[in-house]
């Protein structure tokens, strides 16, 4: 497909829309889902039919529309208008409001800051396409960056335009795009690979599935414009497979585009030419650290090894290996495509462009959003999130996941950018943001997440395997009432052992939620240990005879 | 940057303040053990591949904000390397004490005892008690080899076994299962040892195990002595003439 056949798809796919009298379109995302989309959509093209208005409705099943909390979520483009909490049996009375007054159905309120403050970029298709269908992608922009790149630019100026962007790697550690595509372009091997890491498993975070289910080829456009500048022909997307709408929509993605010549051999006529494949993984966390996740791939267990070599110099069968996260790769074709000042212009001095977070945990408005780097937590939580339900009182937003850290009401007006967040003991991490309330105890919060540490933990290095576990049983102690200053001293100690000398980031990263809590909460684990109270009434204390938690 | 494995050049850098020649090709722990400094270390054993494991072998560089394993991080030009700052004492003595602390590992009691690597290590580092909670899962013992006994209750999960049975012996019996805290050397895909039908029966796992693990049969407390001579007889034997 050259640019001409891109357009006149893009057209016809445009027009056929626009020729549509009613569309409708359902959220299909996981939230949504869970919440009965699938048997919605349904019902409503099976309302529609015995209606005879098969011709005029046409329900179009989409991405994630953004406030899960109101799930499943349902936009009428005629009249322009959202409605939320439409479960199955309201299937009539949305069809009902296509001609007359709605009633019976919530209409989404699209005025709010919830989607008024965000700024998608990485989410701009997600609502609007159907990913299975290609066109409907090439329809909103889809393919035209790499078009262009292949046809007026050179593999050194991707990788200047990436660079000057100034985007950060979107998987947590926010390492600069631009110098790990031109790191591995100047690396010499017989062959190179690019590499998606779709591995997303902090608790509470769905960001990159979001993107891998609604919009597919966002992806896989990325990767190829990623292969190009470093002068890679083969590639894979690394899946967990918890993920099974994502795989399958990506499986289905990589053959409509290879069909229609955009990823394959000679790519839009071009000597350039690039292939994908699909990996699965198999239930291991640690697997999105990249040394695992090559291991993984390669079909040996997945366990990390010692940097350097990078994977940069030595990754898959030793060679040369770019590895990006899912966020950063559905960065690309925007960046190309409005320029790369455009995109470097958001956000703030460090950080430019754009994060998507998963809002969870004890918030109103439950969601994925995308925010401008530099947005303070305080907007997120309160103006976008709309702050926390039923009279609760904010705690601590956690971020970062089990590498990240608890952070306290005193830093909510800090900006959120890289340096910010690990100033205050945290980390930007994947874009997990569990909101909690005063009904949260922060040993409960630590201990669980160094359970997640530990089995997940890959067993190889002694301080991750052993040192989780034995985090774990003193947080345990803690927990029920048993420890004494000694075991509070003890932990300390070893959240510094274990983060010097862990092999690798998962290990390295671990202690940050019990030290972060440590940091902002103490006075929590000091009544836990010496007055053998839980505040927050969560830990059950047991081993403490004759005293009961506060309610 | 990582130096490729071709490139030879002849660097200096510093030691524990001492200023030494090495090659680009070799590692800190090569060049620490050259120089007579002995930087502890259990996963590493000469004549096996490295895996940077156990972390006993963290040294301090000037410069890099993180502990690098001596047993794989090669030598450059002007590298000031710390190995044995009160730091790393301390972090040494832990990772024993985690051991210690991990498995059932009673000396009195053991066929190693005075002859393993993990006891020597635990005097080198000056651990004089375990503080941690003990996690000391009751694990089953195989003996079902005609040979040898595994007992994974005094395994410190170094994998040597498994190494020099795929590196050296080329049958690749042992292998890991499990992860974390549970996870466990087993032989085939976790059949007894002596069902196995890959092992060769050649003993070289036994030989280099650090620990009591595993053991020849009929040996009694303390009888238990490892024989390597073999392992960098081989190596040299098996390595390319230049």
């Amino acid at each position: 497909m050259n640019l001409d056949e891109l357009e006149s798809t893009a057209a016809r796919e445009r027009e056929q829309c626009a020729g549509q009298k009613c569309r409708l379109r359902v959220c299909t995302g996981t939230g949504c889902a869970s919440a009965g989309s699938d048997r919605l959509t349904e019902a409503l093209r099976q309302r529609a039919k015995e209606r005879g208005l098969e011709g005029e409705v046409t329900v179009t099943e989409v991405g994630c529309l953004g406030l899960c909390a109101e799930g499943p979520l349902v936009k009428v483009d005629a009249t322009d208008t959202l409605y939320q909490n439409v479960t199955p049996n309201l299937a009539d009375n949305v069809l009902d409001s296509l001609t007359g007054e709605a009633a019976g159905i919530t209409v989404c309120n699209e005025k709010q800051p919830f989607f008024t403050r965000q700024n998608r970029v990485v989410l701009e298709n997600a609502g609007y396409i159907e990913s299975d269908r290609i066109e409907s992608y090439i329809a909103r922009d889809g393919y035209r960056a790499l078009l262009h790149v292949l046809a007026e630019m050179s593999p050194a100026d991707v990788v200047a335009a990436i660079t000057q962007s100034g985007l950060r790697g979107r998987g947590g550690a926010g390492y600069p795009t631009g110098l790990k595509w031109s790191t591995v372009a100047k690396a010499t091997g017989p062959r190179k690979y690019v590499v998606c890491n779709g591995d997303e498993g902090d608790p509470g975070a769905f960001m990159d599935r979001s993107v891998m289910e609604d919009d597919p080829h966002r992806v896989l456009e990325g990767m190829a414009i990623a292969a190009y500048a470093v002068g890679a022909n083969h590639g894979y997307i690394y899946v967990r497979a918890e993920y099974p709408r994502a795989i399958k929509r990506l499986k289905t993605a990589i053959s409509r585009a290879e069909r229609q010549g955009l990823l394959g051999s000679s790519i839009a006529g071009t000597s350039f030419s690039f292939t994908i494949d699909l990996r699965v993984g198999a239930g291991a966390f640690v697997c999105g650290e990249e040394t695992a996740l090559i291991a993984s791939v390669q079909g040996n267990r997945g366990t990390p090894r010692p940097r350097p070599p990078y994977p940069a110099m030595s990754g898959l069968w030793g060679c040369p290996t770019l590895i990006n996260n899912v966020e950063t790769l559905g960065s690309i074709a925007p960046i190309i495509r409005c320029g790369a000042p455009w995109y470097a212009g958001i956000g703030t001095e460090k950080s430019h462009g754009t994060k998507v977070f998963c809002l969870t945990g004890a918030i109103k408005n439950t969601g994925l959003i995308e925010v401008p780097m530099g947005i303070t937590l305080r907007e997120i939580v309160f103006d976008i999130g709309g702050g926390i339900p039923n009279g609760g009182t904010f705690k601590a937003v956690q971020t970062g996941g089990p590498s990240g850290g608890c952070i306290p009401e005193k830093y909510l007006d800090m900006p959120v950018d890289y340096e910010s967040l690990r100033e205050v003991g945290s980390i930007m991490g994947s874009g997990g943001m569990i909101v909690m309330d005063q009904t949260s105890c922060m040993v409960d919060v630590a201990r669980f997440f160094m359970e997640f540490c530990m089995s997940e933990s890959c067993g190889k290095c002694i301080p991750c395997r052993v040192g989780t576990a034995e985090m774990y049983k003193l947080l345990t102690r803690i927990a029920t009432g048993e420890a004494n200053m000694n075991d509070l001293a003890k932990l300390e100690e070893l959240c510094e052992m274990v983060r010097e000398t862990s092999l690798c980031g998962l290990g390295q990263s671990a202690p940050n939620p019990v030290i972060s809590t440590l940091r902002y909460f103490r006075d929590e684990y000091l009544a836990h240990v010496n007055e053998g109270v839980c505040p927050a009434g969560v830990c059950p204390m047991n081993a403490r005879k004759g005293v009961t938690t506060h309610a | 940057m990582p130096e490729t494995l071709t490139s030879s050049e002849v660097v200096t850098l510093t030691i524990n303040g001492q200023e030494v020649s090495a090659r680009t090709d070799e590692t800190i722990m090569e060049v620490a053990e050259e120089q007579g400094i002995r930087i502890p270390a259990l996963c590493h054993i000469s004549g096996l591949s490295d895996i940077g494991a156990c972390r006993l072998c963290v040294v301090e560089i000037q410069g890099s904000p993180k502990l690098q394993p001596a047993c794989v991080t090669r030598v450059s030009e002007g590298m000031t390397v710390s190995t044995h700052t009160d730091r790393l004492r301390a972090h040494r003595r832990t990772i024993v004490e985690m051991l210690f602390a991990e498995r059932n590992h009673v000396c009195s009691v053991c066929v190693s005892n005075g002859h393993c690597d993990l006891q020597n290590l635990a005097v080198e580092c000056g651990m004089q008690e375990v503080t941690l909670p003990y996690l000391a899962p009751k694990l089953q013992v195989d003996a079902s080899h005609k040979r040898f006994v595994m007992d994974p209750n005094r395994c410190v999960m170094c994998t040597r076994c498994v190494r020099v049975c795929d590196e050296i012996e080329g049958a690749h019996t042992w292998d890991i299962m499990g992860r974390g805290v549970d996870s466990r050397v087993i032989t085939d895909l976790g059949k007894p040892w002596g069902e196995s039908d890959t092992c060769t029966s050649c003993g070289k796992c036994v030989q280099v195990c650090p620990t009591g693990a595993l053991f020849e049969k009929g040996v009694s407390v303390a009888e238990m002595t490892k024989r390597r001579q073999f392992l960098p007889y081989l190596k040299t034997m098996r390595e390319v003439p230049k």
